[in-house]
C-alpha cells in the first residue's frame, strides 16, 4: 500500500478494513535489511573460500534481477526488479550452492528460482515455496556431482577437496571442532559454513523488528533436542550444515511460513523434525532444503488449522448446522 | 466424407486424449522417459484401440447393456496380450523398458472410454477412424513429451548423443519433470487455442467418464435456462 503511494504513477486511494496503521517499512525497505543482514555472510564467504564465492554471488544476484526483468517484460507486468526481492533470492541461492559450481548451472538455478517458481506463480508475494530452497533442490537432485562437490577452505592447507561435515559423519571419519563449525572453517555451501556470521545478520534483522525469531528458535531447538535424544552432539548439529542458514534466512520468509504464531511454532517444529530425520535416518547427509520445501507445501493446511485457534471457532458440525436452520426458518417464518 | 475426416482428426488436436482430454495419465508420465518409449507406448495404444474399436463396434448389439464394461475390458485385454506377445517376439528391448504398462492397457481410460463413448454407439468405419485419430493423437502427445524429457534429461534424441559439453539435467528423467512437461505442454496449447481447447461445448457429454451413470440433469436444466 505504501509502495503505490510512493509510486506516483500509480495514486490509487486504497480502501481497506480497520485497523488503518501506518508504517515506515515497504517491501523494498524489508528486501535492502534483509540483504544487509546478509552481508556478514557474503563476507566470510570471500573470506573462507576467495575471490569466486563474491563473483559466484553477483552472478546468481544480476541472473535473478535480468530473469524477472525479461519475464515482466514479455508478459507486460509492472516492473517488480526494483522491490529488490529477486536479489535477496539471489544471495540466498548463491548461499545454497558450493563455490565451485559452474556459472551455466547456477544460471540454471535462477531461471527456476525465478521464473518457475515466482512469477509463474503470479510474482512476489504468490509463490507458494521458497525459490531459493526450490531451486537448490532442483540443482541438487539435477545435477548430484557437481552440487556436492566442495571446495576445500582456503585455511586447510594443501587439500583441494573438502568434505562438508554431515558428509564426514555419513562416511564415519573424524568430523571438526565446534569453534570451526561455528566461525565456518569448513567445507560447505558458500552461505552455511560461518554461523557467526549469519547470527550477526540475524541479530541485525531482530533489531530492525523485521522478523519474528518463533520459527528459528522452535527449528533450532527441535535440532538440539533430536540430537541429544539420538546421542548425537547437539551443538555439532546446531552448527554444522545448512540449518543455522535455513533456519534464520529461509524459514523466515514471510510468503511461505504461516502468518500466526501458533502456525509458526507448527512449521518450525516441523522443519526441525524432518531435517533430523533426513540428517540420521535417511541416504542424503542434509536434509535442511528438503524439510523446508516440504514445510512450504503444508503451510495453507497450518494457516487453516490456526485460525480456529486464534479465534475460537470450533469446527461446523451437523449440530451448528441445524441451530443455523432453524434460525434462519425463523427469520422466514418472520418474515412471513 | 467431411464427417468422417472431422472424426479421424478431432483426436489428433481438437480432442486429443492427453493434451485435451486429460485421460490415460498413468502411461503419460510414467513411460515418456524416452521418445522411443512415448512412440512405443503410443504405437501399442493406436493396434488395441483400433482393433478394440472394430470389435466393439461390431458386438455392440450383441453384449447386454448390464455387463458391457467386463464385456469391453475382456476384448480389450484380448488385444493388448496380442500386442504385448507380439513385443516380446520382436522388440524385447522395448517390452523391457515399458514393462508393466503394456499389460496395464487393459485399464487405460482413453480405450475403455472410447469403447463406452464412441465405439458402443457408431458403425464400424467410424469407431476405426476415432480409434486411429485418438491412437495418433496420444502417440503424438507421448511421443513431444518422452523427446523432450530425454533431451533435457539425458542429452539425446531417439537414444543418440547430440554432444557431451552439458550435463544434462536428471530431474527431468524423474517424475517432477514429466509432471512438469506435460503441464507446460497443455499450458502452452491452452494458450495458443487463447482457452478453447478445453471447452465444454466442444467435447460435451459424449467423452464425460461420468456418462453411465449421469443422468444429465444439469444438462436439461442448462437446456431449459
Amino acid at each position: 500500500m505504501i509502495g503505490n503511494m510512493k509510486n506516483k504513477n500509480n495514486l490509487k486511494l486504497i480502501v481497506s478494513a480497520s485497523p488503518h496503521l501506518v508504517s515506515g517499512l515497504n517491501t523494498q525497505k524489508i528486501m535492502l535489511y534483509v540483504v544487509i543482514a546478509l552481508m556478514p555472510s557474503l563476507v566470510a564467504s570471500t573470506w573462507i573460500f576467495g575471490f569466486r564465492a563474491f563473483a559466484l554471488t553477483v552472478f546468481c544476484v544480476a541472473a535473478c534481477m535480468i530473469f524477472e526483468y525479461i519475464f515482466n517484460l514479455i508478459a507486460k507486468k509492472p516492473q517488480t526488479t526494483k522491490d529488490l526481492s529477486a536479489v535477496v533470492t539471489g544471495i540466498l541461492l548463491a548461499f545454497n550452492l558450493p563455490v565451485s559450481l559452474p556459472y551455466w548451472i547456477a544460471a540454471v538455478g535462477c531461471f527456476i528460482a525465478i521464473i518457475i517458481v515466482k512469477q509463474l506463480f503470479g510474482g512476489i508475494g504468490k509463490n507458494i515455496v521458497n525459490p531459493a530452497i526450490t531451486a537448490r533442490v532442483v540443482l541438487l537432485v539435477s545435477f548430484p556431482a557437481a552440487m556436492t562437490t566442495w571446495q576445500a577452505t582456503r585455511f586447510a592447507g594443501d587439500a583441494v577437496s573438502g568434505a562438508t561435515p554431515l558428509g564426514m559423519i555419513k562416511e564415519g571419519l573424524e568430523v571438526p571442532s565446534n569453534m570451526d563449525l561455528f566461525l565456518g572453517n569448513v567445507g560447505g555451501s558458500m552461505g552455511e559454513v560461518s554461523a557467526l556470521a549469519l547470527l550477526i545478520g540475524f541479530a541485525f534483522l531482530l533489531f530492525k523488528k523485521v522478523v519474528s525469531p518463533l520459527i528459528p528458535i522452535c527449528y533450532l531447538a527441535v535440532v538440539f533436542f533430536f540430537a541429544l535424544a539420538a546421542g548425537e552432539d547437539p551443538l555439532f548439529h546446531i552448527f554444522a550444515g545448512g540449518v543455522m542458514l535455513g533456519a534464520l534466512f529461509m524459514a523466515t520468509d514471510y510468503v511461505t511460513t504461516p502468518v500466526l504464531p501458533p502456525g509458526q511454532i507448527i512449521f518450525g517444529l516441523g522443519c526441525g523434525f524432518i531435517t533430523m530425520v533426513i540428517r540420521i535416518w535417511g541416504a542424503y547427509p542434509e536434509g535442511v532444503s528438503f524439510s523446508i520445501l516440504l514445510m512450504n507445501i503444508l503451510v495453507p493446511h497450518i494457516d487453516r488449522l490456526c485460525d480456529h485457534i486464534i479465534f475460537k471457532v470450533k469446527t461446523v458440525k451437523k449440530k451448528s448446522r441445524s441451530t443455523k436452520k432453524t434460525v434462519m426458518n425463523n427469520i422466514k417464518e418472520g418474515t412471513k | 466424407m467431411k464427417d468422417k475426416m472431422t472424426i479421424f482428426t478431432k483426436g489428433i488436436i481438437k480432442e486429443n486424449p492427453v493434451l485435451v482430454l486429460l485421460l490415460g495419465m498413468c502411461p503419460t508420465l510414467a513411460v515418456t522417459t524416452s521418445a522411443i518409449n512415448g512412440l512405443g507406448m503410443g504405437l501399442s495404444v493406436i493396434v488395441v484401440l483400433t482393433c478394440s474399436n472394430i470389435v466393439i463396434s461390431l458386438l455392440k448389439k450383441a453384449i447386454p447393456g448390464k455387463v458391457r464394461v467386463p464385456g469391453y475390458i475382456v476384448v480389450i485385454a484380448g488385444f493388448v496380450t496380442v500386442v504385448q506377445l507380439l513385443l516380446k517376439a520382436y522388440l524385447p528391448e522395448l517390452d523391457e523398458s515399458l514393462g508393466l504398462f503394456i499389460p496395464l492397457i487393459v485399464v487405460n481410460c482413453i480405450i475403455l472410454g472410447r469403447a463406452e463413448m464412441f465405439a458402443s454407439k457408431n458403425p464400424i468405419v467410424d469407431s476405426m477412424l476415432d480409434g486411429l485419430g485418438m491412437g495418433i493423437g496420444f502417440t503424438m502427445a507421448l511421443g513431444l513429451i518422452g523427446l523432450i524429457r530425454e533431451f533435457f534429461g539425458a542429452g539425446t534424441a531417439f537414444g543418440i548423443q547430440l554432444g557431451t559439453e552439458i550435463t544434462p539435467m536428471g530431474i527431468f528423467m524423474l517424475a517432477p519433470g514429466g509432471f512438469f512437461v506435460l503441464a507446460m505442454i497443455i499450458a502452452l496449447i491452452n494458450w495458443l487455442s487463447k482457452g478453447r481447447a478445453i471447452k465444454k461445448k466442444e467435447i460435451g457429454c459424449d467423452v464425460c467418464p461420468m456418462i453411465g451413470t449421469c443422468s444429465g440433469i444439469c444438462e436439461k436444466e442448462e437446456a431449459g435456462a
